[in-house]
C-alpha cells in the first residue's frame, strides 16, 4: 500500500506541475483584471514550438525559450485585444484557444509531415530528471526504509521544471504581496481608476501581468512536451488550461491555495491513470470518467458558494477607459 | 471613435473583419509554402460545383445555425453561453433516448419527439449554470465551460457503460429504428425525379427545422414582449430591473432557450446523420456557434449567412485535407481569426473604418 501510494503521489507531482504553472499564470493576469480563458491555447502553442525547436536544434533549453516565445506572442494578442482595443476578454481568450489548436497542427504538418506531431525527442532534446544527493535508484528503493524511500521517489527524481514550478509559488506570493509592483498589480484588478488617479500607469501594469502570464504558460507548455512527454502531439494539453482555471477559482485567486488546488487536481489526474489501485484498496469501482469530471464538479460547487465564496477581482473582465 | 453610417455598421464592419481574417489565413498558407488562391479554388470546386458538396455544406450549416442562434439569444441578454458544446451533447442524449425507447410509427412524428427531447435535455444542461448565475452570482462563462467537460465525461460514461450496444466494443448506442430515419436531401430530390443529386451527403430535413428556428428566434427577439424584455435586460440590467423585469427570470429563460437551441443541433447529427449516438458527434460545432453569432451580429439572418459561410469553410476544409497536404485544422485557424477580428478586435476595425469615413467627410 505504502509503495503504491508513494507512486501515485510521485505521479501527482508530475501531473500538478503544468496545472500549477498555468494556474499561477492565470493568477497574475486575473489579479490585474484581465480574464484569461486562453491559458489552454498558450500552453498548447508553447508545447508545440518547444518540441519543434528542441527537435530541430537538439537543445531543450532553446526549446523552452521558443515555447515561452510562442506563448508570449499569444499573450500580446490578448493584451492588444483586451487592453489596447478594449475588446471582450472572454472572446479574445476563445479566439486564442482556437488559434493555437489550429496553428499547431497546420504548422507541424508543414514542418514535419507526421500528422500533427513532432519527432520523438531524445537525449538533450528533453528535460532529464534530477537525482538529489544520496537518492536511491531502482530496486534499492523498495528495500530502503520509508523515509529514504519517500526522499528518493518523491523529493528526488523530477525534472528541473517541477522544482521551478514549486519555487514559483513563494515567489508569486512574494511578488504579489510584498512588493510595490504586486500591490499595484492587485489594485489595478480591483479599482483601476484609483490606481490611475495615483499616477500609476494602468496599461503598463496590465500588460506586465499579461506578459508574466505568457511566460508561465510557456513554461507549462514546454514542460508538457519536453519533460512529461517526449514530443508534441495535437491537442496534447487536453483541457489542462481549463483545469488550471478551475484550480484558480478553487484557490480563490491566492498563490499558496493555488498550490493546494493544483496538487489536489494533479492527484485526481494521477488516480485516473491508476483506477485499479482504488479498486484494490477501497474495494469500490470508481469510474474513470468521474475522476476526470471531479475537478470541474468541485469548481462548480465552489462557484455556487456551497463551500465558502469565491469572489473574483472586482474589475476583472472590464477594460479600463481613462478619463480625459 | 468616429461615427459611421448604419449600413456600414451592419454590413461593412463584418465584411472588413472577415477580409482581415482571410488575409491572415492567406499569409499563413504562404508561410507554409502553399498556394492560397489554388486552395480557395479547390474549396469552391469541391463545395459549390458539386451537389454532394452542397449536401455536406448544408449539413454543417444546419449545425451552425442552431448553435449560432443559441449563442445569439444568450448574447441578447448580455450572457455569454460558451457551453453550447455540452448542451448539444446532452441534446444528443435526449434524441437517442427518444429514438431508441419510443416506438415511432413514422419519421414525421419521430422528428417532433426527438426535437422535444433534444430541447429538453439541452435546456436542462443550460438551466443549472443559469440558476447559479441568477441566484448565486457564479460567473456563467466559467460554469458553462465546466459543464462542457462534465457533459463530455457523462456522455463518455453512458456510452461506455449503460447505453452501449450489447456485445459491441464501439462506444455508441445501437442504431435507431428505421422508422426514425430522416429523409436526406438525396431522398427528397429522388422524389422529385433527380436521382443523382446530393448523393452520399448527409444534409437532411433538419435543415428546414433550422430555418424555422431562425424565423422563430427573430419573432421572439423582435416581436414579442419576452424578446423586448431580454433585449432590455441585455442593454442595461439595472434599468430593466427598475422597469419591473426580473433578472432571475430573464437569465433563466434566455439560457433555457439558448440551451434548447444548442441541443437541437443533435437532431441533425444524431438522428439525421449518424442514426445512433456516438462520442464526439458535436465536432466543435458548439464552439463554432460563438464565431457564427459574432459574425451574424446576433441577428437570425446574419446567423444564417455566417452559418452558410462556415458550412462552406468546413466542407472546403475537408476537401483540402483530402486533396492537399493542408490539414483540415486550417479551419480552426480561420475560425479563430474570425472570432478575433469580428469579436475581440471589433474596436480596432471600427476605428479603422471610422477613420476612412471621416476622411471621406462623413460627419454622422
Amino acid at each position: 500500500m505504502f509503495l503504491d501510494l508513494v507512486q501515485v503521489f510521485d505521479s501527482s507531482f508530475r501531473m500538478a506541475t503544468p496545472l500549477l504553472l498555468a494556474c499561477l499564470a492565470g493568477l497574475f493576469s486575473e489579479r490585474a483584471g484581465i480574464f484569461d480563458i486562453g491559458l489552454e491555447g498558450k500552453m498548447l502553442a508553447a508545447a508545440f514550438l518547444s518540441a519543434a525547436v528542441a527537435a530541430m536544434t537538439g537543445s531543450v533549453w532553446l526549446g523552452l525559450l521558443a515555447g515561452i516565445g510562442a506563448s508570449v506572442v499569444m499573450s500580446v494578442v490578448h493584451g492588444l485585444a483586451s487592453i489596447t482595443f478594449r475588446g471582450d476578454q472572454i472572446i479574445s481568450g476563445v479566439a486564442i484557444n482556437f488559434l493555437a489548436a489550429g496553428l499547431t497542427v497546420v504548422v507541424s504538418q508543414s514542418w514535419f509531415g507526421q500528422g500533427g506531431r513532432t519527432p520523438q525527442l531524445t537525449g538533450a532534446g528533453r528535460f532529464e530528471t534530477l537525482d538529489m544527493p544520496g537518492a536511491l535508484q531502482g530496486a534499492e528503493k523498495a528495500s530502503a526504509n520509508p523515509m529514504m524511500h519517500l526522499y528518493s521517489e518523491l523529493v528526488s527524481g523530477h525534472t528541473i521544471l517541477v522544482y521551478l514550478a514549486l519555487l514559483m509559488v513563494p515567489l508569486s506570493w512574494y511578488v504579489l504581496y510584498r512588493t510595490r509592483f504586486g500591490l499595484r498589480l492587485r489594485a489595478v484588478g480591483e479599482n483601476p481608476a484609483a490606481v490611475d488617479t495615483a499616477g500609476v500607469n494602468v496599461v503598463f501594469l496590465r500588460y506586465s501581468a499579461v506578459l508574466i502570464c505568457g511566460v508561465l504558460c510557456g513554461i507549462a507548455g514546454a514542460y508538457l512536451a519536453t519533460a512529461l512527454q517526449a514530443g508534441f502531439v495535437k491537442e496534447m494539453t487536453a483541457g489542462r488550461g481549463f483545469i488550471a482555471l478551475a484550480a484558480l477559482i478553487f484557490a480563490k485567486w491566492r498563490p499558496w491555495h493555488a498550490l493546494y488546488a493544483c496538487m489536489l487536481f494533479g492527484f485526481l489526474q494521477a488516480l485516473a491513470l491508476r483506477p485499479d489501485l482504488i479498486e484494490k484498496y477501497l474495494a469500490i469501482k470508481v469510474q474513470v470518467q468521474l475522476l476526470d469530471a471531479l475537478p470541474y464538479i468541485l469548481t462548480v460547487v465552489i462557484l455556487a458558494g456551497l463551500v465558502g465564496k469565491a469572489t473574483p477581482p472586482k474589475a476583472g473582465g472590464q477594460a479600463y477607459v481613462k478619463e480625459n | 471613435m468616429k461615427p459611421i453610417p448604419r449600413w456600414a455598421d451592419v454590413a461593412l464592419i463584418p465584411l472588413v473583419s472577415v477580409a482581415f481574417a482571410a488575409i491572415c489565413a492567406a499569409l499563413l498558407l504562404l508561410a507554409i509554402n502553399e498556394k492560397p488562391i489554388e486552395a480557395l479554388m479547390l474549396m469552391i470546386d469541391g463545395t459549390l460545383f458539386r451537389s454532394s458538396g452542397w449536401g455536406f455544406m448544408l449539413y454543417y450549416t444546419t449545425n451552425f445555425i442552431f448553435t449560432g442562434l443559441a449563442v445569439s439569444v444568450a448574447f441578447h441578454a448580455a450572457l455569454f453561453n460558451i457551453g453550447g458544446e455540452g448542451q448539444a451533447m446532452l441534446g444528443g442524449l435526449g434524441v437517442a433516448l427518444v429514438c431508441l425507447f419510443i416506438p415511432w410509427p413514422h419519421w414525421t412524428l419521430a422528428i417532433l419527439g426527438a426535437t422535444a427531447g433534444a430541447m429538453l435535455f439541452g435546456a436542462m444542461w443550460a438551466a443549472i449554470p443559469a440558476y447559479l448565475q441568477a441566484k448565486r452570482g457564479s460567473h456563467i462563462v466559467i460554469t458553462t465551460i465546466m459543464f462542457n467537460f462534465i457533459a463530455a465525461a457523462l456522455l463518455n460514461y453512458l456510452l461506455v457503460n449503460t447505453l452501449k450496444k450489447p456485445g459491441s466494443m464501439d462506444p455508441a448506442t445501437d442504431s435507431f429504428p428505421v422508422a426514425t430515419h430522416l429523409p436526406t436531401f438525396q431522398d427528397m430530390s429522388a422524389l422529385l425525379g433527380f436521382e443523382k443529386m446530393f448523393r452520399g451527403s448527409p444534409a437532411n430535413v433538419s435543415f428546414f427545422l433550422a430555418l424555422i428556428a431562425c424565423v422563430l428566434v427573430w419573432f421572439l427577439i423582435w416581436r414579442t414582449r419576452l424578446g423586448f424584455q431580454i433585449r432590455a435586460f441585455g442593454k442595461s440590467p439595472t434599468a430593466a430591473n427598475y422597469a419591473g423585469i426580473s433578472p432571475t427570470w430573464i437569465i433563466m429563460i434566455a439560457m433555457v432557450i439558448s440551451g434548447a437551441l444548442a441541443g437541437m443541433m443533435a437532431v441533425n447529427t444524431t438522428q439525421g446523420e449518424a442514426e445512433r449516438l456516438i462520442l464526439n458527434f458535436t465536432e466543435g460545432a458548439g464552439f463554432l456557434g460563438i464565431a457564427v453569432a459574432l459574425m451574424g451580429r446576433s441577428h437570425p439572418f446574419g446567423v444564417l449567412v455566417a452559418a452558410l459561410l462556415f458550412g462552406f469553410l468546413f466542407q472546403g476544409g475537408a476537401e483540402l485535407g483530402f486533396w492537399t497536404s493542408i490539414p483540415r485544422e486550417l479551419i480552426l485557424v480561420i475560425q479563430a481569426l474570425v472570432i478575433l477580428f469580428v469579436g475581440a478586435l471589433d474596436n480596432m476595425v471600427r476605428m479603422l473604418v471610422g477613420q476612412i469615413f471621416a476622411s471621406l467627410g462623413y460627419k454622422g
